[in-house]
C-alpha cells in the first residue's frame, strides 16, 4: 500500500468517526426529545406528583432545581469572585499561592458523590439541619467553586490588564482598582460562566442524594417563611431535585407510569441545561463583539 | 485626622483585601476539612471495628449482614476499575481521532459542528445518561446477548460516551500547539498529511493527550449515577464483559442511605469514599508528574 | 530644594543593574525631558517617582527620590504621592467608561460625591487638556470611541482632575499621528505655568521643541543633564553628542 492510499484512508476513517459521533449526539438528543415529548404539559410541569397512580407531574421538584441552583449561587459567587480577586490581584508567587492552587486542583476533582458525602457528614449530620435546601446548596458550591473561581481569575486578569495602571497612577488603591473600575469589566465573562454553570448545576444528582434527600414536601406557595417545612422558600426542608427524581423513579419506580415520567422529566431536565448553554454562548458573543468592536 | 484617615483607608482598602485574603484562605481551609473528615470517617472500619486493612482491599467477600460479617471490597474496586480503563479503552481512540479531526482535516467543520456538539455531550446530565443507557441500551444488550442487559458493557459504553468530550477537546488542546514547524519539515520532505499527523503531530502532543487519557480516567472512576443505573449491581466479581457487577460509587449511592451510623457496615462505606479521594488524588499526581515530563 | 530631587537613585531588577547612581533635580513649573536610545531606564526612572516600581516584585532600590523635600518612600503615602504626581502612560488607556466618567473617576475615588463639583471639575479638567470644546455635547457617549489623540488628551484631562503638582509622561504621543502629536506639544506650554511635567521621549526633535530642560540617559545613568539649549548645541559629553548627532539610537 503505498503512503498516498494510506493517506486516504486514514482521512476517510477520521471523517467516518467525526460524523458517527455527531449522528451519535443527534440520536441521543432526538431520542431524549422524542421519549419527552409530552412533556410540555401544564399538569406535568405545573402538578404534584402522585403516590402509586399515574399522572403525576414535576411541579416541586423542578422548584427545587431552580431554588437549589439561586441559593448556591448566593453562596458560590461571592466566595469565587473573592478567591478569583485574590489569586489575579493579591496573590504573590511563592508556596501559599502553589498550595492554595493545588487545593483547586484537589477540589476540582473530587467526584460528585464523594462531596455529596461529605455534605452529609457535615451539613446535615454535625449541622442537625438534616436534608435541607441549605445543605444541598452548599455541597453544590462547593463543586463548583473551583470552576467559579479560575472563571473569575481569568476574567479578572483581562480586565485589568489595560486599566489598571491608569487607575493606580491617579492614586486609587488596589481594591478601589477592583471594585470600581475591574470588577464592573470583568461582570459580563463572569456573569457567562455563572450561566454555563448554572446548566450543570441544575443536571447534578450525586451530590444532592445525601445532602437534599429524596424527598418533595409539598409545597404551599402561600407561605413565605425561610424555615417552615411546607414553605417552598424554607431553606431547612428537603429538596428533591428533578436529576434526583429521575433517578429515584429508576430506582424505586413507585408509580405505573414511572418510565414515562422519567422521559418527560429528562426531556426538560435537558431543554433546562440547553437553555443555559445557549444563554451563556449568546451572552460570551456580546462581549466578544462589544470588546472587538470598540477596539 | 488620624482616626478619619484610617476609616477611609479601611474602606478603601483594608476591608477589601481581608476579604480576598480570607476567600484564598478559605479555599485551603476547605479542601482541609474535607480530607480531614472523610479521612476520619474512612479509617474507623480499621481502628474502631477492627476489619483488617487487607481484607478489605484484596477480599472479594462482601457480606455486611452475614455471619460471619465479612467487609471485602475488591469486587467494588475490581467493578470502577474495570468500566472506567474499558471506557477509556473504547472512548480514548475516538477522541483523539476527532481532535485530530478537528484541527487537521476539517477545521471548519471541526469548530462549527464538532465543538458545539461536544459542549452538548457534556451539558447532558448524568441521570439522563443513565437513563438513556437503561432505557434503550439495556434491550438492546437484551436483544443482542440476551440476558438481563445490566452489565460491566452497558456501564462501559455508557461512560465511554460520557467521558468521549473531556478526552476530546484536552488532546485537541494538546494537538493544536504542536509548533508549525514540525509540520513544514515534515510537509518539506515529502510525507503525506497522515504520516505528518501519525508520526509528527501525535507523537509531540503526547503529553497533553495522555492528560486528556487521564483526566478522562479520573472522571470515569468517579462517577455514580449513570453507571449505577446500567452496572446492575450485583454483588459479585465481574466475570465476563456481559456480566452484571458493582462499583464504588454505586453502592455508595446504593447503601449509604439504608445503614445506620457507626455500624461496620456505615464505616466500610465511608472507607470506600475515603478510598475515592485518596484514588482522585493520585490521578492528580499522575498528571502533574505528566506535565512536568513534558517539560 | 527643587520640587523633585533625586540622589544616588540606583535600582535594580534582580540582578540587573538598571539604574545607576541618578541625580537629576527638576525645577517646578518646567517641562523637563529624558531622551536616551531604548531601554536605557528612562521609563524606569520616571517610574520610580510615583512608585509606579511597586507593582513590580523583584525590584530593589537604593538612595532617595525627594518630592517637595520629603523622601518619597519614606515620608509619603503613596496614594498621597500619586495624587499629587500624575501619570499620562505610552498608549491612550481610557476606562470603558463615559468620558465624564473617565474625568470624574479619579475625584470618585479620592471621596467628592457631589455632583456639581464633580461637573465643574470635569469641565476644568477637559478644558485643561484643551479637549473641552470637541467633546462637550458627548460627555455621557463612551470614552472608547474618541480617536487616539482624543483619548491621550482624555487620559491628560483625567490627571488633571485630581489636581497634581507634577505630571509624568512616558511617550506619551509614539503612538499618535503628528496632527495629535502636534496638539500634545502645544499643550506643554499650557499646562506648565501650572504644573511641572517630566516627559520621557524618544523623540529628540519633540525634547528640543518642547522641553526647558534635558536630561540624556545612557544604559541606566545620566550622561549630562541641563537646559535643553545647552545640550543640543553645546554638549560636554561625547556621547551627549553622537546621539544628538544621530550616531547611534
Amino acid at each position: 500500500m503505498t503512503s498516498k492510499q494510506k493517506d486516504k484512508i486514514w482521512t476517510g476513517i477520521l471523517y467516518v468517526v467525526s460524523i458517527f459521533v455527531v449522528i451519535l449526539l443527534l440520536i441521543l438528543i432526538g431520542l431524549i426529545f422524542y421519549k419527552g415529548r409530552n412533556a410540555l404539559n401544564l399538569s406535568f410541569l405545573f402538578g404534584n406528583p402522585k403516590v402509586a397512580e399515574a399522572g403525576g407531574g414535576i411541579a416541586p421538584m423542578f422548584f427545587n432545581s431552580f431554588y437549589m441552583l439561586i441559593v448556591s449561587l448566593f453562596i458560590t459567587i461571592p466566595l469565587g469572585v473573592g478567591a478569583g480577586i485574590f489569586l489575579a490581584e493579591y496573590a504573590k508567587e511563592g508556596r501559599l499561592t502553589d498550595i492554595i492552587r493545588l487545593c483547586i486542583e484537589t477540589l476540582a476533582s473530587l467526584p460528585s458523590i464523594v462531596v455529596g458525602l461529605f455534605g452529609l457528614l457535615v451539613f446535615v449530620k454535625m449541622t442537625g439541619w438534616g436534608f435541607s435546601v441549605l445543605a444541598g446548596a452548599m455541597a453544590i458550591a462547593l463543586i463548583n467553586f473551583p470552576s467559579l473561581t479560575r472563571v473569575s481569575e481569568d476574567a479578572i486578569r483581562s480586565a485589568s490588564a489595560n486599566v489598571k495602571e491608569g487607575s493606580l497612577g491617579l492614586g486609587a488603591t488596589t481594591w478601589q482598582t477592583i471594585a470600581k473600575l475591574i470588577i464592573p469589566i470583568a461582570m459580563p465573562q463572569i456573569l457567562t460562566g455563572v450561566i454555563l454553570a448554572s446548566g450543570r448545576i441544575f443536571g447534578e444528582s450525586a451530590a444532592l442524594l445525601f445532602t437534599a434527600g429524596m424527598s418533595a414536601p409539598p409545597l404551599n406557595f402561600d407561605s413565605i417563611s425561610l424555615a417552615a417545612r411546607s414553605s417552598p422558600f424554607s431553606l431547612f426542608r428537603p429538596a428533591e431535585t428533578l436529576s434526583v427524581y429521575i433517578w429515584k423513579l429508576n430506582s424505586e419506580g413507585m408509580v405505573p407510569d414511572a418510565s414515562d415520567i422519567a422521559n418527560k422529566a429528562s426531556a426538560v431536565l435537558v431543554m433546562m441545561v440547553l437553555l443555559f448553554n445557549v444563554s451563556s454562548r449568546m451572552l460570551g458573543k456580546k462581549i466578544h463583539d462589544k470588546y472587538s468592536g470598540e477596539n | 485626622m488620624e482616626n478619619k484617615k484610617f476609616i477611609t483607608k479601611l474602606k478603601n482598602e483594608y476591608l477589601g483585601r481581608t476579604y480576598a485574603f480570607a476567600c484564598g484562605l478559605f479555599i485551603i481551609i476547605l479542601t482541609l476539612s474535607i480530607i480531614f473528615f472523610i479521612f476520619t470517617k474512612g479509617i474507623a472500619t480499621f481502628t474502631k471495628d477492627g476489619v483488617s486493612l487487607a481484607e478489605f482491599l484484596f477480599s472479594t467477600v462482601w457480606k455486611p449482614e452475614g455471619s460471619p460479617k465479612s467487609f471485602g471490597a475488591l469486587i467494588f474496586i475490581a467493578g470502577s476499575t474495570l468500566v472506567s480503563v474499558g471506557a477509556v479503552i473504547l472512548s480514548a481512540p475516538i477522541s483523539v481521532a476527532l481532535a485530530i479531526f478537528m484541527h487537521y482535516i476539517s477545521p471548519k467543520f471541526g469548530s462549527k459542528v464538532l465543538q458545539p456538539a461536544l459542549e452538548l455531550f457534556v451539558g447532558i446530565p448524568s441521570v439522563v445518561y443513565g437513563w438513556l443507557g437503561f432505557s434503550i441500551l439495556l434491550p438492546m444488550l437484551k436483544a443482542g446477548f440476551g440476558g438481563i442487559g445490566f452489565s460491566l458493557l452497558a456501564g462501559i459504553i455508557v461512560l465511554s460516551v460520557m467521558i468521549l468530550p473531556t478526552i476530546a477537546s484536552i488532546s485537541a488542546d494538546a494537538v493544536k500547539v504542536v509548533p508549525a514547524n514540525y509540520m513544514e519539515a515534515s510537509y518539506g520532505l515529502g510525507a503525506t498529511r497522515w504520516q505528518t499527523i501519525s508520526k509528527v503531530i501525535v507523537p509531540a502532543a503526547k503529553g497533553g493527550i495522555l492528560t486528556g487519557v487521564v483526566l478522562g480516567l479520573a472522571r470515569a472512576f468517579g462517577e455514580a449515577m449513570a453507571v449505577q443505573m446500567v452496572i446492575g449491581n450485583s454483588i459479585k466479581l465481574a466475570d465476563g464483559l456481559y456480566s452484571s457487577t458493582s462499583t464504588l460509587t454505586s453502592i455508595l449511592a446504593m447503601d449509604m442511605g439504608n445503614t445506620a451510623t457507626g455500624s461496620t457496615w456505615n464505616d466500610a462505606l465511608w472507607s470506600m469514599a475515603l478510598l475515592l479521594l485518596i484514588i482522585s488524588f493520585i490521578f492528580i499526581l499522575i498528571i502533574r508528574v505528566i506535565g512536568k515530563r513534558g517539560e | 530644594m527643587e520640587i523633585i530631587e533625586t540622589k544616588d537613585l540606583n535600582l535594580y531588577y534582580g540582578e540587573n543593574h538598571a539604574l545607576k547612581n541618578v541625580n537629576l533635580n527638576v525645577k517646578k513649573n518646567s517641562v523637563t525631558a529624558l531622551i536616551g536610545p531604548s531601554g536605557c531606564g528612562k521609563s524606569t526612572f520616571l517610574r520610580t517617582i510615583n512608585r509606579m516600581n511597586d507593582l513590580i516584585s523583584n525590584v530593589k532600590i537604593t538612595g532617595n527620590i525627594y518630592y517637595e523635600g520629603k523622601d518619597v518612600y519614606s515620608e509619603y503615602d503613596v496614594i498621597d504621592l500619586r495624587k499629587n504626581i500624575g501619570m499620562v502612560f505610552q498608549r491612550p488607556n481610557p476606562f470603558p467608561m463615559s468620558i465624564y466618567d473617565n474625568i470624574a473617576y479619579g475625584p470618585r475615588i479620592h471621596g467628592i460625591k457631589d455632583k456639581r463639583k464633580l461637573d465643574e471639575i470635569v469641565e476644568r479638567s477637559l478644558k485643561g487638556a484643551v479637549l473641552w470644546d470637541e467633546v462637550k455635547d458627548r460627555l455621557k457617549k463612551s470614552a472608547l470611541g474618541l480617536s487616539g489623540g482624543q483619548q491621550q488628551r482624555l487620559c491628560i484631562a483625567r490627571t488633571l482632575a485630581v489636581e497634581p503638582q507634577v505630571i509624568l509622561m512616558d511617550e506619551p504621543t509614539s503612538a499618535l499621528d503628528p496632527i495629535s502629536t502636534l496638539k500634545i506639544e502645544e499643550l506643554m506650554d499650557v499646562l506648565k505655568k501650572q504644573y511641572t511635567v517630566i516627559i520621557v521621549t524618544h523623540n529628540m526633535q519633540q525634547a528640543g521643541r518642547i522641553a526647558d530642560e534635558t536630561a540624556f540617559f545612557l544604559v541606566g545613568e545620566i550622561v549630562e543633564s541641563g537646559k535643553t539649549e545647552d545640550l543640543f548645541y553645546k554638549p560636554r559629553d561625547k556621547r551627549t553628542e553622537d546621539y544628538i548627532t544621530g550616531r547611534f539610537g
